[in-house]
């Protein structure tokens, strides 16, 4: 341990507050009372698959396409839960056979 | 007599909800595990880890936290580095305002702990007809965090202890939101939304680089959206 108990506690305190100041700043602003903006209500309605999309990018950022393996057993797991998914439509199924084949990918094939 | 109708409308709630859960229960105990054994690591037991998932529950700015926890004490430094890494939780707010309407005393805690992944089932999966609204986000609020917080712990007391090789296991996060994403775009009014989001991130991490990737994308979203605005309504 680096920090003293108690600065420790401040440390986490710290980064509750800043994550909470996030979470919480969109339901103050705009209170379930109050009418909300048309463009907050446009926005609602159109952040949330930009911010998927945000998501997916985001989890595959240390991916790198100029290095072995090529982001190689990314694109081939994403691949797969596509195909799955275009035919079975089951979300755990693509889910999990998507992983299981990354799995399988990083541990035999491109170790 | 109202106890009991309670009771039964929550198990059904978790009936219902439980098994979109399950990706979010693979992917946070193992990653949980992972932070409660590299905090064990740095000298920080298990009751430090546990509060902090607790308390904070923000996943990837606990990993980033690991080393404000391992330099000079600079609280400040934490506050404003938290603020920028969950700027994302803004935009997941202004998207749920419409569906956590109304749903008294929870609603507090539902916001909470509103992660990536609870954000990303709640919004996706609609509780179907019978079963009542509150109940289910709660559920899945409540399981996702139980999930994050029970995995600390487990790698705070176990430590090392897993022996069958878990490479890769992580990724059944990100085919999580790869599926979700998938079904978004099934609707086609969010189509183009959703290509712009891909785009925008791509663009602001081959600016600004994997470690700052978040806040230029939602500014580049934010002006995408609102510049498009009237094209994107129809």
């Amino acid at each position: 341990m680096h920090l003293t108990p108690v600065q420790t506690i401040i440390m986490i305190l710290a980064i509750t507050a800043g994550t909470m100041i996030t979470r919480f700043l969109p339901f103050v602003l705009f209170p379930e009372k109050k009418k909300i903006p048309v463009f907050i209500t446009y926005l609602g309605k159109a952040l949330p698959s930009a911010m998927m999309g945000l998501l997916v990018v985001y989890c595959l950022k240390g991916v790198s396409v100029l290095n072995a393996p090529f982001g190689i057993p990314e694109l081939l797991s994403i691949i797969t839960i596509i195909l799955l998914h275009k035919w079975k439509n089951n979300v755990l199924l693509s889910i999990g056979s998507g992983t299981i084949v990354y799995m399988v990918l990083v541990q035999m094939i491109f170790v | 007599m109202q106890n009991v109708r309670k009771r039964a409308a929550l198990k059904e709630a978790f009936i219902a909800a439980f098994p979109h859960t399950i990706p979010v229960l693979t992917g946070f105990l193992f990653l949980g595990m992972a932070y409660g054994v590299l905090m064990q690591t740095k000298g920080y037991g298990v009751l430090w880890s546990v509060l902090m998932s607790a308390a904070a529950f923000c996943g990837s700015m606990q990993f980033v936290a690991i080393t404000l926890l391992t330099t000079d004490f600079n609280p400040l430094q934490a506050f404003l580095l938290s603020l920028m890494v969950n700027a994302r939780h803004l935009f997941y707010g202004i998207s749920m305002l419409d569906k956590y309407k109304g749903l008294g005393k929870i609603r507090g805690f539902l916001i909470y702990v509103l992660c990536d992944e609870t954000f990303s089932i709640s919004y996706n999966i609609e509780p179907p007809e019978n079963i009542s609204r509150k109940y289910y986000y709660f559920i899945i609020s409540f399981l996702d965090y139980l999930y994050w917080v029970s995995g600390t712990l487990l790698g705070g007391v176990l430590g090392n202890f897993i022996t069958f090789n878990t490479k890769g296991l992580d990724f059944v996060l990100t085919a999580l939101f790869v599926v979700l994403f998938i079904e978004q775009l099934k609707k086609k009014e969010n189509r183009w939304t959703g290509i712009i989001g891909i785009i925008s991130s791509i663009i602001s991490l081959s600016i600004f680089g994997q470690d700052n990737l978040v806040i230029p994308s939602m500014i580049i979203i934010l002006i995408t959206l609102t510049a498009g605005r009237k094209k994107l309504c129809t």
